[in-house]
């Protein structure tokens, strides 16, 4: 559970990062590329990836749609949209800034 | 996630329930295939349930999820309590019904555009004159201001005629209209076959011409496509027929009349008009330039007629062009009264708000507990308030469906039962913009009516009602309650006032003496056979008596007469005269002028007009005697005041000055109807005998005559016979446009009248709805007081005090609603004032009626609850508790 707090607020980064990348992937992908590439230190639970990227669909940021897959059974894929590369670089500068800042005051002390 | 696909994920929850089952069971399909458990994949949802309930918030909008429920909530609850809902549907379907009906009629004649293109530039031409604001146009001058205007793309000319037409079938009598050239493309409406007339159908000696009607083409010539260049007799004379006019062609103009047959104005055999001078009844419309206002049209005409009263002053002087934008002359005149019936009508739609709101308001008091329980349960006051306004939305939506399906029903009958005068009632019907209108108010009056209950629960304190069991409205209910009653009085009142301001007009308009007894008389044409129109002058008058001989032997008739003048309140026509010994005035302008009837001597005997001093005309007065005339008092009196007219002598104008002696005077007609006749410019009247008139007149007097005749008994037997003798003198001849005086006399007060039964039913509807509403405020006050008159009685308070409580309370709520719905009244009934008639809006003695008649229907609204309260049983009363 507390990792899952501390992912909160970076995991829209972290989605719209791995989109960035690899553009049409599914629910359980973006999962398994948080996953992977973060070296298995951070992870996403379902129970929040989910409601996120339908937050995120909401606000644009990115679009859905149903794709058939080899077993016949459906997959909704994701993808970044023009708007969702944008709110990326704001959050990627954001993160930035406030990990520079968290990294001062860490020396400081 | 566009807003789309939100309110349609809210509206189809199940299916996205579906949709994220599915795309989870993807996710555990992948998790496992990578090599997961699949106990644990499956686990690592959690609850697969608060996955999807948390997905899912995010995926609808909550609100819209919310109004789906609650809309699905309050249906079922409006369906369970089907009394209440049809009640509360009902009384609002009736408000929302007539606003519908009555805004489709302001929107089809006032709102419209006019049917032709680009009606903005449409504009009608009158000359004005000293006595004229809106005169009719000499043929010459339109000639002249056709040629020499810059402002406009083209103008008409259009004068009212009657053509007796023979050789298809029975001879038979035909309106007509007599045109410029180009008349109705000047409206941008084209002839369904064939041509308008040209410059060269217009041309004096040019062959006749004419148009006919899309209806006298099917009817009389079956519709046959080769009709044109077929020949059709009128007048005696043979016409061309170059073209038809389509059926559909919406024109009411007062100078202008969708008729049978067209013709070019030359065809007119009327000599005098080419003289610039006379008024021939032409009156013009105009189609201005692309981009040229009215003021620019105005200025240029200014600056025309300017240059010919300079270049004819004898006739010109003193004329002017006047101008109105063609809507405006069409239906400014209906503005008030229209807006008047809207005003009526939102009354009557805000007393069934009203009624409405307290209905649900003593409902919600009484659901108190259940809005209690859902607050305790977690739901926001807003939450509780959506609710509620959802629910009188529903009702709302629902009453105006209804109200639009019984107004398009009752459109139908409230436009036949317009008054004939109401321009463009044809045009009017339900289109998009009135469908606009009723959604509209619909959704307003469900938030009207729903905003104040659902205030008023949402501010109750949840923890008394649950403690008091969900029983017992708290003060401010009651109080918004009787604020209720207080704003029914009041709107009822203003409703009633004006209603009752109507009937008195109506009343006064009734008593005033027309001069003449319209009773039993009938008006009606003949048209003289084809080969009248050759006839000499002592032809004419040779059969203008065998005409009358003959009439008058028509078992039924009491009196014959024709008139070649002005028929009271019906057509008018005016001469000039000055008075003998005086210099003649150099211009028309410069005489008086003044009301002519050319009529018999049995005139008199037939309208019944009192004889006041002299004599009347008599058969003596022929063409080898003396010119005789006989004026009415206001004749007498503006140019004799104080003298004896009789034997006085006058110079009359259209007999070259020939003098006339004054052998009589009779009392005055109103000829401009019961109402305005007295704030007229042109009221002197005057009678001269058809035998004396001079033989130019009489020739133009070949095609046919006018008559009115008094009659004893039966119409109908009157009619038939008048109709054979006519026919027995010649087949040629026609009797046409019967007509009682006292229908052209009741016509004239038509739109009064229609006011008045409008608003005299919109006042009734009003006066039902708040009397029930007082009812059932009453009712339910006493019903949630029945453990303190329970108290009272037990205490020693007899059932007559009892009663008395009850009614003072009523008593008191109507008084204050009738003080405010005073002054209101007081108010408001001015902006009727053109409607009204020797009336004053602020009439007491309509005022203190209406009070009377509200304080007994208030009072007898709290009858039954009053007779509730005082056979109040106090020992089980108390026990109830």
């Amino acid at each position: 559970m507390a990792r899952t707090d501390a992912l909160q607020g970076s995991l829209d980064l972290l989605v719209l990062k791995i989109l960035s990348r690899r553009p049409r992937l599914h629910g359980y992908a973006i999962m398994a590329a948080i996953a992977s590439t973060s070296g298995e230190v951070l992870r996403a639970e379902e129970g929040s990836l989910y409601p996120a990227l339908y937050r995120m669909e909401e606000a644009g940021w990115i679009r859905a749609e149903w794709m058939k897959k080899d077993t016949g059974r459906r997959a909704r894929i994701y993808e970044l949209t023009a708007s969702g590369k944008k709110q990326l670089g704001a959050e990627e500068s954001r993160w930035q800034a406030v990990s520079l800042a968290i990294n001062r005051v860490l020396k400081e002390a | 996630m566009s807003l789309w696909s939100r309110i349609s994920n809210s509206l189809r929850g199940e299916r996205l329930n579906r949709e994220l089952d599915e795309e989870f069971e993807a996710h555990i399909e992948e998790a496992i295939a990578a090599g997961r458990d699949p106990e644990e994949a499956r686990q690592a949802f959690g609850s697969a349930l608060r996955a999807r309930e948390a997905s899912h918030t995010v995926r609808v909008s909550k609100r819209l999820e919310e109004l789906v429920q609650d809309t699905r909530f309050g249906a079922r609850l409006l369906i369970k309590n089907a009394g209440f809902t049809a009640v509360v549907v009902l009384t609002l379907a009736l408000g929302i019904g007539v606003n519908t009906v009555i805004f489709s009629v302001v929107n089809g004649v006032l709102l419209n555009p006019l049917p032709f293109p680009h009606p903005d530039q449409l504009v009608t031409l009158h000359e004005s004159k000293p006595n004229f604001a809106t005169g009719s146009i000499s043929y010459p001058n339109f000639l002249d201001w056709r040629k020499n205007n810059h402002t406009f793309a083209a103008m008409g000319l259009a004068r009212s005629y009657g053509f007796s037409m023979t050789g298809h079938g029975d001879a038979a009598q035909l309106s007509a209209e007599f045109l410029s050239d180009g008349y109705f493309a000047v409206f941008g409406v084209r002839p369904l076959l064939g041509r308008e007339f040209t410059p060269a159908d217009e041309t004096p000696g040019a062959s006749p011409v004419a148009m006919i009607s899309e209806n006298l083409w099917r009817n009389r010539f079956d519709g046959a496509p080769n009709v044109l260049g077929k020949t059709i007799i009128l007048d005696g004379k043979g016409f061309t027929i170059v073209g038809v006019i389509p059926a559909s062609l919406k024109l009411q103009l007062w100078s202008f009349q969708v008729s049978d047959v067209y013709a070019p104005i030359p065809q007119w055999s009327n000599s005098n008009l080419m003289l610039r001078g006379a008024g021939l009844a032409f009156h013009g419309i105009g189609r201005l330039k692309p981009g040229v206002t009215i003021e620019q049209a105005r200025a240029d005409m200014e600056r025309l007629t300017g240059n010919l009263a300079a270049a004819y002053p004898d006739d010109d002087r003193d004329i002017g062009a006047s101008m109105a934008s063609m809507k405006e002359e069409m239906v400014g005149s209906t503005r008030g009264f229209l807006f008047i019936l809207l005003g009526a009508v939102g009354f009557v739609l805000l007393i069934a708000c009203v009624n409405v709101a307290s209905l649900l308001l003593a409902r919600a008091s009484t659901r108190g507990r259940e809005f209690a329980v859902r607050a305790a349960l977690g739901a926001s006051r807003g939450r509780v308030i959506r609710q509620l306004l959802t629910e009188s939305l529903l009702l709302g939506i629902a009453a105006g469906a209804i109200g639009l399906l019984a107004a398009a029903f009752g459109l139908k009958a409230a436009i036949h039962a317009l008054p004939a005068a109401l321009p463009r009632a044809d045009e009017i019907g339900l289109d998009f913009r009135v469908l606009a209108f009723t959604f509209l108010i619909s959704v307003a009056t469900g938030i009207l009516f729903g905003l104040i209950p659902a205030w008023s629960v949402a501010k109750a304190n949840y923890q008394t009602a649950l403690k008091q069991g969900g029983r017992g409205v708290t003060g401010a209910n009651q109080r918004t309650l009787s604020a209720f009653v207080v704003v029914e009085i009041a709107m009822a009142l203003v409703l009633l006032t004006g209603a009752g301001l109507m009937v008195r007009s109506l009343v006064r308009l009734w008593d005033v003496d027309p001069g003449f007894s319209a009773h039993n008389v009938e008006t009606f044409s003949i048209s003289m056979p084809p080969a009248m129109a050759n006839a000499t002058p002592q032809m004419i008058r040779a059969k203008h008596l065998a005409l009358n001989e003959a009439l008058a032997e028509v078992p039924g008739v009491t009196a014959v007469s024709q008139t070649w003048g002005a028929v009271p309140m019906a057509a008018e026509d005016d001469q000039w005269f000055w008075i003998d010994g005086q210099p003649k005035p150099r211009t028309n302008n410069d005489m008086s002028g003044v009301i002519d009837y050319i009529v018999d001597p049995d005139y008199l005997r037939v309208m019944q007009i009192p004889l006041k001093r002299g004599r009347f005309l008599s058969q003596h007065d022929d063409e080898h005697a003396p010119l005789v005339v006989v004026v009415d008092e206001v004749f007498a009196n503006k140019y004799f005041p104080g003298q004896d007219p009789i034997g006085k002598r006058i110079d009359l104008n259209n007999f070259d000055g020939k003098p006339a002696e004054i052998v009589g005077v009779v009392g005055h007609v109103k000829q401009w109807g019961l109402d305005t006749d007295d704030s007229q410019q042109l009221r002197a009247q005057y009678y001269l005998a058809c035998m004396q008139t001079s033989d130019d007149f009489l020739l133009s007097a070949r095609s046919g005559s006018s008559f009115v005749v008094r009659y004893d008994r039966n119409l109908a037997p009157v009619i038939s016979g008048l109709r054979s003798t006519v026919r027995h003198m010649s087949n040629e001849q026609v009797l046409f446009g019967e007509q009682a005086i006292e229908n052209i006399v009741a016509d004239s007060m038509a739109s009064r009248r229609f006011a008045m039964i409008l608003l005299g039913g919109f006042a009734a509807l009003a006066l039902l709805l708040a009397c029930v509403g007082i009812y059932g405020v009453m009712a339910y006050l006493v019903s949630q007081r029945i453990q303190e008159v329970g108290i009272r009685m037990a205490f020693g308070a007899r059932r007559s005090d009892v009663l008395l409580l009850v009614f003072k309370g009523g008593v008191r709520l109507a008084a204050v609603g009738m003080a405010i719905g005073v002054v209101g009244a007081i108010g408001l009934t001015r902006l009727m004032g053109q409607l009204l008639f020797n009336v004053s809006p602020i009439d007491p003695i309509v005022i203190a009626a209406v009070c009377v008649l509200l304080m007994l229907v208030a009072l007898a609204a709290c009858f039954a609850p009053a007779r509730r309260a005082a056979s109040i049983e106090p020992m089980r009363a108390l026990r109830t508790e």
